[in-house]
C-alpha cells in the first residue's frame, strides 16, 4: 500500500524529528541525564518510524527498525542495563536509522548488508535480552492477517452451501467493551438466508432486572458456504466474552492451513475461548481527570506554514522598507516641510515597520537545537575515524536564529567540528600521559552578543602549534621565511587557501576543503570567524553572524562619488581627524592616532579601486570600526548622510562575491548601494594585485 | 447520520493517513495526539467509536480505554485499538483492557472501513 | 543547439537588433526580459572593466555590462541615449549597456550563417553566426558566451 506524496512527505518530516527525539534519549541516558519516560520516549520514537515505514511499505526499515525496538523494549523491560558498550552500538543503530530514513527519502536503500551488520552487533551487546517473550513478530497486510479479514477473501465456487446453528450469548462484559450483538448478527448473517431466534427466557422478572447484566442470547440457523473459522472470525474481538456454540450439519469445507492455531473446533460445543491466559494488562497510570493537567503544560497550538509565504512576506516587506525611506525623502524635501504632525507621523511609520519587520524575523527565527544536535554524531563518527574518544557538550540551544542562516550553518559548522576532533585532540593515550582526562570535550555553543550570533567551537586539546603551523605555511609558500609573524597572524594562516595541517591527508577533514572554505561559508553569510588557541589546554573557533539575513542598521555616507552603507554594529565612532593624528607608515601606509591607539587608517575611495588620490575635501571624515578579532580600523570616507535600516539585496544571483562587499540596497532614490564588510575590506590590500572576480561563478 | 469518530494517535503522519481515509471513506473524525488529549475532545466529539494508538506519550491507549470504561461519558463506545505486531499478547491486552477489537497497522482503507462498520453503526 | 532551447517554429527566428560601437548585432528575443533607458549604476570594485556597476531593477540588483567592451571593442560614450538590454542569460539576470536598438527581426533560421573569418577572436567566440538584412551584416551574439566561463574563472 503505497499512500499519497504528501502523506509520505509528512511521515518523513516526523521521522527526522523522531530521530533527534531518539538521538537525544540515547544521550541522556548515557550521560545518566535521563528522566523516567526517556526509555519509552526513545522506544516509542522507533516504535512510530516502524508504524509509518510500514504505511509505506518501506520493508527494509521496518526490519530494522522492528528489531532495534525489540531491543529497546528489553531495555524498558529492565531485562538490559544501560552498559556503555550497548549504548554504543545503540547510537550507532540510531544514526544507521537516520541514513536509512534519508536513503528512502532519496528513493533509495542503504545496503541490506550494512543494515544487517549494524542491527546484529546491537542484537550481539544486547544478548539474549533482547528476544521479545511474544510470538514472532508478523508483518503482513491486515486482509491477511490470521483470521480477521478473511471476510474479504474471496471464495471458492466449488464450495456448497451448508447449515450451520449457531447459538450466542454475550456475557455482561461484552456490553462494557462496547459491542453491539446487532452488528454481529448482521456481520454473521450477510446476505445468506438465515433465521434468527431470541432466548428470553433468562430475562428475571423487572425487579431483579439489572442493566449492567447479559440475559439475552441469540440462537441463528444460516445457510452458508462460510467456513466455521471464518464464521467464528466474526466473533474475533468478542471472544471470551460470550459463550458461543457452533453446530454444522454435513461436512465442513475444507480449510486453508491457520495461520495460527485454531482456538475452536469444527464441533465447538464449550464456550468459545477460555479465559485469556495472559496476565491482564496493567493499566497505565492516573487515567482521566488526574493526568489532565499535563495537558495543560503541553505544546502551545502552532501552524506549519510554507516558507516561501515567509520569504514572500520578507520580500514585501523590504519593499515596505524602501518605499518608507522614498516617502520620507520626498516629504523632506517637499516645501511644506516641517509640519510636526507629518513628522510624528513619519517616525510612527517607521515605528510600525520595524515592529513588523521584528515579528516577521521572528517567525523566521529558529533555535539553533536542531543544528547543535546533529553534531553529536559528528563527534562520534569524527571520533571513531580518528581513534580518538570525544564528547560533546552544548550551550545555548536555544538561541534562535533566523532559519536560512541556520541552514547554511550546517556544513561550515561540521567542518569545524570534525576538524576539531581531528586536528585539536589528542589521542586518548597521549591525553592520559599529560594528564587529561581520556575523553576530549568539544563545546559547541552559541549566544546573542550585541546584535549578532556567536557560535563557538571550543576543544580541550594540544592548541594550536604555531611553529608547525608557521614552517608548512613556509614550505607551502605562503609567507616568507623570516616574516615575522605574531601568533594571531600564525593563527589566521590556518584560513589560508589549501592550508592543511595535518601532515597525511586524513579521511575526515582532508577532503580538499580547508579552513579557507569555512571562513568564505560565513562570509557569505555576512559573519566572520575567529580563533584563539592556547598551547596544551584547547583552540576555539568563533562565528560571529548577523541576526537576520534580511535587514540590517546602515549608516550611509559618500566615497569616491559613490553612496555606500556600513553596518552600524561594526562602528566604533566618528570623528574629523586633526592632520597631527595621522601618521606615515613606509610609503603608502599610514596609521591614525586614536587616543592612543594607532590604527590602520585605509581610504574606502581607494581600497575599492574607486580612485587613486585624495583631493582636498575628501576622505576629510573617519569612521573607525570593529573587523572582530583583527583589530579596529580607521575608514576615510568623504561625508556621512544618515544612518537608516536597509533591506539587505544578494549579489551572489546574478553577479558574484566581491571582497570586502557585504551585499547591497536599494536607497530611497532608487538608485543602488553597496554595503562594506569592513573586515574583508582590511585584507584586501592593494587594488592591483586583487584577481578579477568571475561575474558569474555559479 | 454521518459516523464521528475520534482518531488518537502521536505520530502525525498517522494521524494524517487516518484523517485522510477516514475522511475520504465518509466519516467525521476529530484526532488527538495521546490519551490525555483524546480525554479532553471526548465530550465535546461525543463519537460513535474511538480509534486508538497503543504507544503513545503522556497517556497511552490502555490507559485511555481504561479511562473511558471507567469514566463519565461514552462508556460504551466501541473502540478499536492500532496496533503495530499482529501479535496475540497485545490483542489479548486490549481486549483485557476493553477494547471491542483491533485493526494491525498498516492498514488499508478497505479493511480499516470494514472493521469499523463491523463494531459501529449510528 | 539553440540559445532559447524552444521556439514556436524551428523554423523561424525572432532577433532584437541593436547598434554599439558602430557596429549591429543581434540577440535571441526569448532571452531578452525588457529594454529600458539608461540609469547611472553603483560601481562594483574590482570588477572588470567591462562591467559598468549594478542597478535596481524592480528590488533585484542587476550588473550591468558594456558590450562594446565585452566584445573588445571601443567603449561607448556614456549618454543618457544609451538603453540597456536586460536579459536572462544561464538563470541570471544581466543587462546590456547598448547605444540603441534598432529593430526586431524575424528570419528564417536558415538566414543566419556562419560567422566570416574577418571577425576578431575575441568576438568570434561570442558570435553564433551572422544575419544579412538590407544589405547590412548583423552579427548574431551568443549571450551565453558573454559571461566568462565559471570553470576557467573558478579553476
Amino acid at each position: 500500500m503505497a499512500g499519497p506524496v504528501d502523506l509520505k512527505d509528512i511521515f518523513f518530516v516526523e521521522a527526522d524529528e523522531l530521530l533527534s527525539a531518539l538521538e537525544e534519549g540515547l544521550r541522556a541516558i548515557q550521560t545518566g541525564a535521563q528522566e523516567a519516560d526517556t526509555v519509552n520516549a526513545v522506544f516509542r520514537a522507533v516504535h512510530s518510524i516502524k508504524g509509518g515505514a510500514g504505511a509505506f511499505d518501506l520493508k527494509a526499515l521496518v526490519g530494522f527498525a522492528h528489531r532495534f525496538e525489540t531491543v529497546l523494549d528489553a531495555l524498558r523491560a529492565g531485562q538490559l542495563s544501560p552498559e556503555p558498550a550497548l549504548l554504543g552500538a545503540l547510537l550507532h543503530a540510531s544514526d544507521h536509522l537516520a541514513d536509512m530514513i534519508s536513503a528512502s527519502r532519496r528513493g533509495g536503500a542503504t545496503d541490506p548488508e550494512v543494515d544487517e551488520r549494524v542491527i546484529a552487533a546491537l542484537e550481539a551487546h544486547a544478548g539474549g535480552g533482547g528476544q521479545k517473550e511474544e510470538e514472532a513478530f508478523v508483518f503482513e497486510p491486515l486482509a491477511l492477517d490470521g483470521p480477521f479479514g478473511m471476510d474479504f477473501a474471496p471464495i471458492p465456487a466449488s464450495q456448497v452451501l451448508r447449515r450451520v446453528t449457531l447459538t450466542f450469548r454475550p456475557h455482561a462484559g461484552a456490553f462494557a467493551s462496547g459491542h453491539d450483538p446487532a452488528l454481529l448478527m448482521r456481520d454473521l448473517c450477510g446476505t445468506a438466508p438465515c433465521e434468527v431466534t431470541l432466548d428470553p427466557s433468562a430475562l428475571p422478572d423487572p425487579s431483579g432486572f439489572d442493566p449492567g447484566q447479559s440475559y439475552l442470547s441469540w440462537t441463528v440457523v444460516l445457510q452458508t458456504e462460510r467456513t466455521d473459522r471464518q464464521l467464528l472470525a466474526i466473533f474475533e474481538f468478542i471472544e471470551g466474552s460470550c459463550d458461543l456454540v457452533l453446530t454444522a450439519e454435513g461436512q465442513a469445507p475444507a480449510e486453508a492451513p491457520p495461520a495460527a492455531p485454531p482456538r475452536a473446533a469444527a464441533q465447538v460445543a464449550a464456550p468459545f475461548a477460555t479465559p485469556s491466559p495472559t496476565p491482564v494488562a496493567k493499566l497505565s497510570p492516573p487515567a482521566g481527570a488526574a493526568a489532565s493537567p499535563a495537558s495543560g503544560a503541553g505544546p502551545r497550538p502552532t501552524i506549519r506554514v510554507d516558507i516561501d509565504r515567509v520569504d514572500r512576506l520578507v520580500d514585501i516587506l523590504g519593499e515596505l522598507v524602501i518605499h518608507q525611506a522614498m516617502l520620507t525623502e520626498a516629504i523632506e524635501q517637499s516645501p511644506g516641510f516641517g509640519s510636526v504632525d507629518v513628522d510624528r507621523s513619519l517616525d510612527q511609520l517607521r515605528q510600525l515597520s520595524r515592529q513588523i519587520q521584528e515579528s516577521v524575523m521572528a517567525i523566521r527565527a529558529q533555535p539553533v537545537k536542531p543544528l547543535f544536535d546533529r553534531m553529536h554524531r559528528i563527534v562520534r563518527e569524527a571520533s571513531m575515524a580518528a581513534g580518538k574518544s570525544a564528547r560533546l557538550v552544548t550551550e545555548g540551544e536555544a538561541t534562535e536564529v533566523d532559519k536560512t542562516i541556520i541552514e547554511r550553518l550546517a556544513d561550515p559548522l561540521t567542518h569545524m567540528i570534525r576538524n576539531a576532533v581531528d586536528h585539536g585532540l589528542e589521542k586518548p593515550a597521549r591525553r592520559e600521559e599529560i594528564g587529561k582526562p581520556s575523553e576530549g570535550v568539544i563545546k559547541l555553543s552559541a549566544a546573542h552578543r550585541s546584535g549578532r550570533i556567536v557560535i563557538t567551537v571550543q576543544d580541550d586539546g594540544a592548541g594550536i602549534d604555531r611553529e608547525k603551523v608557521r614552517q608548512i605555511a613556509v614550505d607551502k609558500g605562503l609567507v616568507a621565511a623570516n616574516a615575522d609573524l605574531s601568533p594571531q597572524e600564525i593563527d589566521a594562516l590556518l584560513f589560508l587557501p589549501g592550508f592543511s595541517t595535518a601532515s597525511e591527508i586524513s579521511a575526515l577533514s582532508g577532503r580538499g576543503v580547508g579552513m579557507d572554505v569555512v571562513r568564505s561559508e560565513i562570509a557569505g553569510l555576512g559573519g566572520r570567524v575567529g580563533i584563539a588557541s592556547v598551547r596544551g589546554q584547547g583552540t576555539s573557533l568563533t562565528v560571529s553572524l548577523p541576526l537576520t539575513l534580511a535587514v540590517l542598521d546602515g549608516m550611509v555616507f559618500e566615497a569616491a562619488g559613490q553612496t555606500l552603507v556600513l553596518p552600524v554594529s561594526t562602528i566604533i565612532e566618528t570623528l574629523r581627524p586633526d592632520p597631527g593624528m595621522r601618521h606615515s607608515l613606509g610609503q603608502t601606509d599610514s596609521v591614525l592616532d586614536v587616543r592612543g591607539r594607532c590604527l590602520p587608517l585605509v581610504d574606502v575611495g581607494m581600497a575599492l579601486g574607486f580612485r587613486r588620490s585624495l583631493k582636498p575635501g575628501e576622505g576629510e571624515i573617519v569612521v573607525v570600526v570593529e573587523r572582530g578579532d583583527d583589530g579596529a580600523i580607521a575608514l576615510m570616507v568623504d561625508g556621512i548622510r544618515d544612518q537608516r535600516q536597509v533591506v539587505i539585496k544578494g549579489l551572489e544571483a546574478n553577479y558574484g562575491q566581491i571582497a570586502g562587499i557585504a551585499a547591497a540596497t536599494v536607497l530611497g532614490d532608487g538608485s543602488i548601494a553597496l554595503i562594506l564588510d569592513p573586515t574583508d575590506l582590511a585584507v584586501t590590500g592593494p587594488v592591483a594585485s586583487r584577481p578579477v572576480p568571475p561575474l558569474a561563478a555559479e | 447520520m454521518t459516523l464521528r469518530i475520534l482518531a488518537v494517535d502521536d505520530s502525525l503522519t498517522m494521524r494524517e493517513m487516518l484523517r485522510q481515509t477516514l475522511t475520504e471513506a465518509g466519516f467525521d473524525v476529530v484526532l488527538a495526539i495521546d490519551g490525555v488529549d483524546a480525554l479532553d475532545r471526548l465530550p465535546d466529539a461525543d463519537p460513535d467509536l474511538i480509534l486508538t494508538d497503543l504507544n503513545m506519550p503522556n497517556m497511552d491507549g490502555f490507559g485511555l480505554i481504561d479511562a473511558v470504561r471507567k469514566g463519565d461519558l461514552a462508556t460504551r463506545v466501541p473502540i478499536l485499538v492500532l496496533t503495530t505486531e499482529s501479535a496475540a499478547t497485545l490483542k489479548d491486552r486490549a481486549r483485557a483492557a476493553g477494547a471491542t477489537g483491533w485493526i494491525t497497522k498498516p492498514f488499508d482503507e478497505v479493511s480499516l472501513v470494514s472493521t469499523i462498520r463491523r463494531v459501529a453503526a449510528v | 543547439m539553440r540559445a532559447s532551447g524552444f521556439v514556436t517554429d524551428p523554423d523561424i527566428r525572432e532577433l532584437v537588433a541593436f547598434r554599439t560601437a558602430g557596429q549591429d548585432f543581434c540577440i535571441d528575443i526569448l532571452s531578452v526580459r525588457e529594454i529600458r533607458g539608461w540609469s547611472r549604476p553603483a560601481l562594483l570594485p574590482h570588477a572588470p572593466t567591462y562591467v559598468q556597476g549594478v542597478i535596481n531593477l524592480r528590488g533585484a540588483v542587476v550588473p550591468i555590462l558594456d558590450l562594446a567592451r565585452r566584445l573588445g571593442l571601443e567603449p561607448i560614450e556614456n549618454t543618457d541615449r544609451n538603453v540597456i538590454i536586460v536579459a536572462a542569460i544561464q538563470n541570471r539576470i544581466v543587462g546590456l549597456l547598448v547605444e540603441a536598438v534598432t529593430d526586431i527581426l524575424t528570419v528564417p533560421a536558415s538566414d543566419v550563417q556562419p560567422t566570416p573569418d574577418l571577425a576578431s577572436e575575441t568576438t568570434r567566440t561570442m558570435l553564433r553566426g551572422v544575419v544579412v538584412q538590407d544589405s547590412r551584416l548583423i552579427r548574431l551574439l551568443d549571450v551565453a558566451q558573454l559571461l566568462p566561463q565559471d570553470a576557467e574563472a573558478a579553476a
